[in-house]
């Protein structure tokens, strides 16, 4: 368990660090990257639903999957959206 | 080992991602390595972890990516903000599931285990409901005005005591049906959470309520012993805490003002005489003003966009450099509804990169600016936020353009702006109001300079 700790406390320090200078321009894309990455939750959605036993977990893990995937898609392809205004 | 080296990779990318996203040269590429890192835990989880269901999963995979993608290519440049809080929640929503239904497979033993079990549950439903309430408010399918409820504070305050005594009972006795109320209860202090942030002040609480979709994240990340989980859900809390914060300065508002005070003070605001004048001008007037000055500043706001306007800005522009005048837009770190939407927006219309001026680049040489032309924005030039205590937005860095020698102000009615502020700039002498749709007026305006 401290070792799950101790992975959490360092990964809020490299949170802290990588985005503490950025422009107000950003903003935006990075919030939506960031929205996109928290989407890695349709890991546990896939972990959860491929060992199911029982119906209700089944179908909890299926609806988890789905707005995941949502969540993940559709992060990225509208942060890309944004970025690609940038480009020159 | 593999499955865990590949979830290393994984969590490399996404450092690797929000580190790219922070600079505007290798933003791009932040987004692509962050969604190769994706791809990478997604295929490891499903090749390793997959006992059965299979199939299921694959087709609950196939039916979001055919929701997410067209949802996400098809939205408007202007509803942007909107959409990334549906994503937002959607997230969320998934984090408190896969939580729930861990729960149900095996309720767990150790404490920790459990914290984080309801820690997921709650949060997640939060930033759900939360995220839900702002995108109805951005879409203004409800009003974008603070809504407070007669009790809304002590419902709060209930709902917020009543989660904790909920997640406190569901360590001790870990009840599915607890769980599940835990749940019910998130929803309602996500709602009651968001419901009084109004206005201008919509887009801070989407990025916190980012930042704790991250901390749900993590906290499953416990649930499940899955340490990509634990990285990447943090990554996404701290970075989005900080963002917010940053966001929150660029208003010059402390976070706890925007979440708690929400526009108390709206009714405060004095009225001042009933009758007031302004000055309305003519396209002809404001082209004469503008063909012949030095030094323009054009200051655009959200009402551009919504308009569609903006490559008749660009236009009016380009022909006034064409003879010569010098011109900037002034961009507010809050135009649009979003930090950073309004350069995403005139990005989108060719505008150069250079031409787009932050606040201590136009302020400080703002007396010299013959024209600074306001376009669909009303918030970032309101006097009041410099000198009126008492004005809601008060304490918000503004463009001084009451300051230069004179003012277009282009706006479809006398409406006040999002923060539903009167604007005191709009009655000053220097002022000339250009009444009509933004674009109508701007393609008029072009005309009329081409005819000088």
């Amino acid at each position: 368990m401290i070792d799950l700790l101790t992975i959490f406390v360092l990964a809020v320090f490299v949170g802290f660090e990588v985005v503490s200078k950025v422009s107000t321009i950003l903003h935006t894309p990075l919030m939506s990257g960031a929205n996109a990455i928290h989407g890695v939750i349709l890991v546990g959605a896939i972990l959860i639903t491929g060992s199911a036993e029982s119906t209700l977990e089944l179908v909890l893990g299926l609806v988890a999957v789905f707005l995941a995937t949502v969540n993940v898609v559709g992060g990225f392809v509208v942060t890309d959206r944004m970025l690609e205004m940038f480009k020159r | 080992m593999t499955v865990q080296l590949m979830y290393l990779v994984a969590s490399v990318c996404f450092v690797l991602a929000l580190k790219g996203l922070s600079s505007p040269k290798y933003a791009r590429y932040g987004n692509f390595i962050g969604a190769f890192g994706m791809l990478v835990a997604v295929v490891t989880a499903y090749l390793h972890g997959v006992v059965h269901n299979g199939l299921w999963i694959l087709i609950a995979i196939a039916l979001g990516v055919v929701v997410g993608i067209p949802a996400a290519r098809s939205v408007k440049m202007t509803a942007i903000p909107q959409m990334v809080a549906l994503f937002n929640g959607v997230g969320g929503a998934a984090a408190a599931l896969v939580a729930l239904a861990e729960f149900f497979a095996v309720p767990g033993t150790t404490v920790m285990f459990r914290l984080a079990t309801v820690l997921t549950v709650l949060i997640g439903s939060v930033s759900f409901s939360g995220s839900v309430v702002t995108f109805l408010k951005l879409q203004e399918l409800m009003t974008t005005r603070p809504v407070l409820l007669p009790a809304g504070q002590q419902l709060a305050i209930a709902a917020g005591v009543s989660s904790v005594a909920l997640c406190a009972l569901t360590m001790v006795v870990p009840n599915g049906f607890l769980l599940w109320l835990l749940a019910v209860v998130g929803l309602a202090l996500g709602v009651l959470f968001v419901l009084p942030v109004g206005g201008a002040d919509v887009p801070i609480a989407i990025s916190l309520l980012n930042a704790f979709t991250g901390l749900a994240v993590a906290a499953s990340g416990y649930v499940l012993a899955n340490t990509l989980l634990i990285v990447a859900g943090t990554l996404v809390g701290a970075s989005g805490t900080i963002l917010t914060r940053l966001m929150a300065q660029a208003m010059g508002r402390s976070l706890a003002n925007i979440l708690f005070g929400a526009f108390k003070a709206t009714t405060a605001v004095a009225q001042g005489e009933e009758q007031r004048t302004v000055k309305s001008g003519t396209v002809e007037d404001v082209a004469i003003l503008l063909g012949y000055a030095n030094n323009v500043v054009v200051v655009p706001g959200y009402g551009l966009a919504v308009a569609q306007a903006q490559h008749a800005v660009r236009e009016l522009v380009s022909q006034l450099e064409r003879r010569g005048v010098s011109v900037a837009y002034g961009i507010h770190p809050v135009a649009g509804r979003m930090p950073g939407h309004m350069n995403v927006l005139l990005a989108e219309a060719d505008v150069p990169y250079e031409q787009l001026k932050e606040l201590d680049d136009v302020n400080p040489g703002i007396t010299s600016v013959d024209v600074a032309v306001v376009v669909g924005a009303n918030d970032v030039v309101n006097p009041g936020a410099r000198d009126e205590p008492a004005s809601p937005i008060y304490g918000m860095p503004i463009f001084d353009v009451d300051r230069a020698k004179s003012v277009v102000f282009m706006k479809r009615s006398m409406r006040p702006g999002f923060a539903g502020v009167d604007n005191e700039l709009l009655y000053n002498p220097k002022t000339t109001l250009l009444f009509g749709d933004a674009k109508d007026s701007l393609t008029k305006l072009l005309a009329a300079v081409k005819q000088l």
